[in-house]
Order: structure tokens, then C-alpha cells, then sequence
């Protein structure tokens, strides 16, 4: 369980306009592409100082491509990271103020408390 | 010395700014009473006339991230830039430049490592709207120079409760110990109870509303007991899972003092969060 990159992807992707959208658009190639790519790169660290060891579980990566953030939920992804990122990909979709959000919260349902721990 | 000419907490509701600058069919139901209560907000801080503001928030993943994470961050720089590329894409936040008062980040930086509190420091620190949705509802002008500090309120694990506190009192009295005939404003904001994420997020009002209650009563009562004896870091998932950045009220509680009872209280039941102000003034109000 990888829960630092799964963060560390969404946090990564999130700032960056042209990640967003590919993201959005082709995610089975972007996140093949971040995490061969970007991974292991240690932020503020020249990229010849990058880290060597960082990888995602065939479930962490699977849910990423598959944009589901009810399983991202599940493995302990900062909820605040992938509700960001989501609403900048999906939001546009809105037809009414905060449907997409809305949505979001709602295929949370069968959550109880205590919530997935998302302690890195 | 310098003198605290006032306490203010708040929460910061990033669609403040959107909501309030909308006009005719984009402008939501509830902007006119919202933008009413925070002028009447904004006006308990300009009464004040303060010179400088320390001000207290917390960075959501923007600059400080997890491979290098400081629990409490005192920025001590000329400038602050502010607002992120993903708050312009999803509140509609301005991009800021605010001036920083070295002397003051310095003096606290020193006072509060003496006095027990190991905090980091950021010599290049761009701040998000924890801070600056302050400044647009209290003091849009932004022109008077800050001292931010951030609190870690979003990635555990979490200093404890009580910690916040001792840093507010400590904060309030390396203030008042500042060698300096200006007039400082502490102002700090947080949350009531809140989702972020979750399945309990964006409904109708706060996902716990008697926790809002509860809450507004301690602060506005200086009710510190009660509060610490109720608040822990495992209670505070119950709210809402994004409820610990109450904690940043109750730092500011520390500031205002055990006891203290408000001058300026007022609430707001929005959608998907309770909104809060307090102002305190520890001279008294000013004439």
C-alpha cells in the first residue's frame, strides 16, 4: 500500500493545467506516463537526485486509470486531493450548481465512520 | 511595546469572493446577506486601526507538501505572493501580493523557539486562501504588511489540541512582548465542522450542525475548558472529516484568552458549512 504516491499523483497532477487534462482525456497513458516518469522525482530536488523505489500496487494503479475515486476513498487517498482534482475534471459537466459534487458525496454513501485512514 | 488592538477568528469560505462579485443571475440567493455580515465583520477590524497583521491559516497541499511537512511554519519574507493556479480554477481567487513584516516574523520566530515551540520557517512562502479569504473579507485593500503562519491541520498526524492552544497563548504574548509602537491585529481562521471529500460533503448545511452549536459557544464564551475537555483528535472525525482545521479556532481562542468572551459574534447557516466570525478586543472596543 502505496498511500504517499497515490497522494503524491493527485497532488502533482492537480497543479498542473496540461496534467489535468490529460488526465482527464487519456488516463490509461497519463498515469502509465507519471508513474514511469514522475514518480520517483523528489520535489525542490534536481532530477538527477530522483528517489528509486516508488511504485503503485496493481490495485492503487487500477483505480486511478479507472477514475475511481470511490476505491481512491477506500485506499486512504486524501479525500481533499482527489475532490480537487475530480471537480477539475468533471465539474464542467455541471448542469446545476455542485451536481458533480453532489454526486461525489453521494457514491460515498455506504461509508460509516471511521473512514478509511489516510495517514501517509 | 506593540499593542493587540485586535482578535479575530473566522472561518474561510473560498466562494466568498465568487458568490459576492456575482451580478444578475449568476449572483447566488444568499450573497446579500453573507456580503451584509461581513462588512459589519470587516468593520470590527478597521475600528481597530491596527498596522500589521499576523495571520494564521493553513496550507492545503500547496507549497508544503508530505515529503517535508512542518506542524506549525512561521513565514519571515519582504513579499508574499498568493493564491494557487487550482483556487483561480475552482473558487475564482485572485492572484494577491501581499508585504511581509520581517521584523515581526523574526521576533516571533525567536520568542516562540524560546518559549518552546520548535517552528519551522519559510524565507519565500506563497500563501493560500486560508489567508488571503481574510484579507478579501476583512481588509480587501491588502495593504498592510502580514506575518503568516500555517498550522498543520490535514496531514496526520496532527499536533494535539491542547498544543494549538499553548501556541495561541504564546503567540499573544510574544506579540505583546515585540519592541515596536505598532498596532497588531491577530486574525486566524479555520472550520466548524466540515466534509471535504466525503460522502457527507455539500449538503444543505454543515454535516453537524449541534457540533457547530457546541462550538460557536466555546468561542464566543472563551469557554476553553469545556472545549479541550470535548475536542480531541479522534472526536473531531465525528463532525466531518475535515473537521480538525477547527483547531486553528481554537489557537485562536488561546490568543484571545481563557475566558474571554467575544465582542463580535455572528454566524451564517450556508450550504455545506456553518460560517463564524469573532472579533475580540483586548484594550476594549475601540470608541
Amino acid at each position: 500500500m502505496s498511500k504517499y504516491l497515490l497522494d503524491k499523483f493527485l497532488y502533482m497532477v492537480d497543479r498542473d493545467p496540461e496534467l489535468v487534462e490529460r488526465y482527464r482525456s487519456t488516463p490509461d497513458e497519463l498515469v502509465t506516463w507519471w508513474e514511469a516518469e514522475r514518480a520517483n522525482t523528489v520535489l525542490n530536488c534536481h532530477t538527477s537526485e530522483a528517489s528509486t523505489w516508488l511504485r503503485f500496487t496493481d490495485d492503487e494503479r487500477e483505480a486511478l486509470i479507472g477514475h475511481n475515486h470511490v476505491r481512491l476513498f477506500e485506499l486512504g487517498a486524501h479525500p481533499f486531493l482527489t475532490l480537487t482534482l475530480f471537480i477539475a475534471m468533471f465539474e464542467r459537466g455541471n448542469t446545476e450548481p455542485l451536481e458533480y459534487q453532489k454526486a461525489f458525496g453521494a457514491r460515498l454513501a455506504h461509508f460509516d465512520m471511521p473512514y478509511p485512514d489516510i495517514a501517509t | 511595546m506593540a499593542s493587540i488592538v485586535a482578535v479575530i477568528a473566522s472561518t474561510h469560505h473560498p466562494f466568498y469572493y465568487r458568490a459576492t462579485t456575482a451580478t444578475g443571475d449568476d449572483r447566488p440567493p444568499f450573497a446579500d446577506e453573507w456580503e451584509r455580515k461581513i462588512l459589519a465583520f470587516r468593520e470590527t477590524l478597521t475600528r481597530a486601526n491596527p498596522d500589521v497583521l499576523v495571520m494564521v491559516g493553513s496550507d492545503h497541499f500547496h507549497q508544503l507538501w508530505l515529503d517535508n511537512m512542518p506542524q506549525f511554519l512561521v513565514g519571515k519574507a519582504p513579499f508574499y505572493d498568493a493564491n494557487w493556479y487550482n483556487e483561480e480554477r475552482e473558487f475564482g481567487l485572485p492572484r494577491m501580493l501581499l508585504k511581509g513584516q520581517e521584523d515581526l516574523s523574526a521576533h516571533i520566530l525567536r520568542a516562540g523557539l524560546d518559549d518552546g515551540f520548535d517552528l519551522a520557517f519559510s524565507n519565500e512562502l506563497r500563501i493560500d486562501h486560508s489567508v488571503t479569504c481574510p484579507i478579501i473579507t476583512l481588509r480587501p485593500e491588502a495593504d498592510l504588511p502580514i506575518v503568516p503562519i500555517y498550522t498543520n491541520i490535514f496531514a496526520p498526524p496532527l499536533p494535539q489540541p491542547k498544543r494549538f492552544v499553548q501556541l495561541g497563548e504564546s503567540i499573544r504574548k510574544i506579540v505583546e512582548s515585540w519592541p515596536s509602537h505598532l498596532r497588531v491585529a491577530i486574525i486566524g481562521t479555520g472550520h466548524l465542522s466540515l466534509e471535504l471529500g466525503g460522502p457527507r460533503q455539500f449538503g444543505p448545511h454543515g454535516p453537524d450542525p449541534e457540533f457547530d452549536r457546541r462550538a460557536v459557544e466555546w468561542i464566543a464564551t472563551g469557554d476553553l475548558d469545556n472545549c479541550l475537555r470535548e475536542v480531541t483528535l479522534d472526536s473531531l472525525h465525528s463532525p466531518g472529516n475535515a473537521t480538525h482545521g477547527f483547531m486553528d479556532f481554537m489557537l485562536m481562542m488561546g490568543v484571545a484568552g481563557a475566558g474571554a468572551k467575544a465582542d463580535h459574534v455572528d454566524t451564517l447557516d450556508l450550504f455545506h458549512t456553518m460560517e463564524a466570525y469573532f472579533t475580540w478586543y483586548p484594550n476594549g472596543a475601540p470608541a
